[in-house]
């Protein structure tokens, strides 16, 4: 289990977390949701243990972030940033080779790699440079960098966690699905799920837990049903919500917008 | 469908065909760089020397003057080129080079010192270390300059390479002011050497000054083989690569260094010579692609080809005088890089 306590974070003067408690338990998804500036990607980048705390402590297990180094942190964590890039020309194949750990055997890495790209439909681009892709064929092929290296550590080393930043944002409704999907069978595996999400639909279809998020705090968190409320959500966003429940599908919510058309 | 793990050594084999023809290529320009010159040599005149069964002129003109100039021109040629591949991996940018980071600017002002000011303090030097006090200056100038600027690209415990590049700007101007000041002081015959070594010669090569300066190139540079992965993982940004488990902060330094040894070994020598380092790797890079796993030893091959085959341009074009070899890395390189560029376009 990956936990933050009390983490307060500082760029320059100006305070972006305020002592904000988070965690990630494995086997489970936690969505991260907020309106733009929330902090969200900020306490995931914490999380992942990228920047230095101006006040409390995340742990590992049993571990500080602070003494873990690089390659024990990449052990345990996997991390698909809102923008991914990649500078050199390298084909997909190459691409999702990088994260792999040299622990495993090149007949080990070669089904991995394949199963990864089949299972996010990028089989047939395999061979393809990155840059000739489109911008959301280009968004999978990080994930698939990205589930490659969480999948290889965690056959290695045991349970670890999936840290996405937005991994839908530029994906049409299959592939947010599919992407979604892909996090959901990951944590099936026993992988802890971390995810920041816009799409309020999404979490309630696929999150185990919700961490709602306003000006750098925690506004509340908890599961699906107990975050997810019309309320809560019109007073975060600042607009008025609607939460609609349907017998045992998911939540579905959507702003309410006055008149019959805007 | 093409099955990744198929693609992935299809990619291997094709390499293997392009490495063959860079090496065979090398050994020519090899070659050539023995048998040309003033005096025409022939292969059996090679082979004959290399065994000890040739007439004493053309092995001396062998052993004594092309086989040590061809020995430097091959570890300059590799070591600027594969350094000039680690830095733009490294600094994610398609226009660094070793002169970047500060490498040529501190062994240029600290050549021009001692040429300059030599006279000053040559009197308190052991007279067997006085011949080699211009390569000991160039060396450490350059390894001065790049720890420098190193240090003052840090910010908030991390090195940022807009820092870096802005930082080795100021540096190599300050360098780049001093040197000129210290031209404008100097009298005729250091003017001379001034220009001279400014513009990059191999022909004060002696085997021993060769040998070590060669020697410090080649541990350098292939030490950097143990990065090739690391230098691939960069190419996702810093912060990716440290999500990938790369210690960002000491491979930068480590890398940083380890040119500064191996270019500088060689500026020491033979003077700043420019251009490989920018455009071997580029070369190298269409030809074999982006992984530095092939990306290094394909630049060392492009980059030891680049500048034997620039030495034999100045050597024979207007014997016995000898052009600036800069001006011929410029003329061989130059025009090549635009024509892959174009044919690249095309494709």
């Amino acid at each position: 289990m990956i936990q933050g306590r009390d983490i307060s974070l500082t760029y320059g003067r100006k305070t972006i977390l305020h002592n904000v408690d988070a965690e990630v338990r494995f086997g489970t998804v936690v969505a991260l949701c907020g309106p733009n500036g929330a902090g969200k990607s900020t306490l995931l980048s914490a999380l992942a243990g990228d920047a230095k705390l101006a006040g409390g402590r995340i742990t590992y297990g049993a571990a500080f972030s602070d003494d873990l180094t690089a390659k024990e942190l990449a052990e345990k964590r996997a991390v698909l940033e809102q923008t991914p890039s990649l500078s050199a020309r390298f084909s997909v194949d190459e691409l999702v080779r990088l994260s792999v750990p040299l622990d495993l055997s090149p007949a080990e890495t070669d089904g991995l790699v394949s199963a990864v790209l089949a299972q996010l439909g990028l089989g047939a681009f395999a061979h393809r440079m990155v840059e000739t892709l489109s911008g959301g064929q280009r968004h999978r092929a990080h994930l698939a960098r990205v589930l490659a290296q969480l999948r290889a550590n965690r056959d290695l080393f045991g349970p670890n966690h999936l840290f996405l930043d937005e991994p839908t944002a530029s994906l049409d409704i299959l592939h947010q699905i599919e992407v979604m999907k892909a996090a959901r069978a990951e944590a099936r595996q026993g992988s802890g799920v971390l995810v920041v999400l816009h799409d309020l639909n999404l979490a309630a279809a696929f999150a185990d837990q919700v961490v709602l998020m306003k000006e750098g705090r925690v506004v509340q968190s908890g599961t699906i049903g107990a975050v997810l409320q019309s309320k809560t959500l019109s007073e975060v966003y600042g607009t008025s919500i609607i939460v609609e429940k349907q017998g045992a599908a998911p939540l579905t919510i959507r702003p309410c917008f006055e008149g019959a058309r805007l | 469908m093409v099955e990744p793990a198929v693609a992935h050594r299809a990619a291997i084999s094709g390499a293997h065909l392009k490495f063959a023809l860079l090496l065979a290529l090398l050994v020519s320009v090899a070659l050539a760089e023995i048998a040309f010159g003033p005096v025409r040599l022939t292969l059996g005149d090679i082979t004959r020397a290399m065994t000890g069964n040739a007439d004493p002129m053309p092995t001396a003109i062998i052993t004594q003057i092309r086989a040590p100039r061809m020995v430097l021109g091959l570890g300059i040629g590799l070591s600027l080129a594969m350094c000039g591949a680690v830095l733009q991996g490294l600094l994610r940018n398609p226009l660094a080079d070793p002169g970047l980071i500060g490498i040529s600017g501190g062994a240029s002002a600290a050549v021009v010192v001692v040429i300059v000011l030599g006279d000053l303090f040559i009197g308190d030097i052991p007279t067997p270390v006085r011949p080699y006090v211009l390569p000991i200056a160039a060396f450490l100038g350059a390894l001065l300059v790049t720890g420098l600027i190193l240090g003052l690209s840090q910010k908030n415990g991390e090195m940022s390479v807009g820092r870096l590049i802005l930082v080795g700007v100021a540096i190599n101007s300050i360098a780049g002011a001093g040197i000129g000041f210290l031209t404008y002081i100097s009298d005729d015959t250091q003017l001379r050497d001034l220009t001279f070594w400014s513009m990059g010669s191999l022909a004060k090569s002696g085997w021993l000054a060769v040998l070590i300066s060669v020697a410090a190139m080649l541990a350098a540079t292939l030490y950097l083989f143990k990065f090739t992965r690391a230098l691939d993982l960069f190419q996702l940004g810093e912060r990716a690569a440290f999500h990938s488990g790369l210690d960002v902060m000491k491979i930068k330094f480590t890398v940083c260094t380890i040119c500064a040894v191996a270019v500088g070994a060689g500026v020491s020598i033979a003077g700043p010579i420019g251009f490989i380092g920018l455009v071997a790797p580029h070369i190298a890079r269409m030809l074999v692609g982006a992984s530095h796993r092939v990306l290094l030893p394909a630049s060392a091959l492009v980059g030891g080809a680049l500048l034997l085959g620039a030495d034999l341009i100045v050597r024979t074009v207007a014997p016995p005088q000898e052009l600036p070899i800069g001006l011929a890395t410029s003329l061989i390189g130059g025009p090549f890089f635009l024509f892959l560029l174009l044919r690249e376009r095309k494709i």
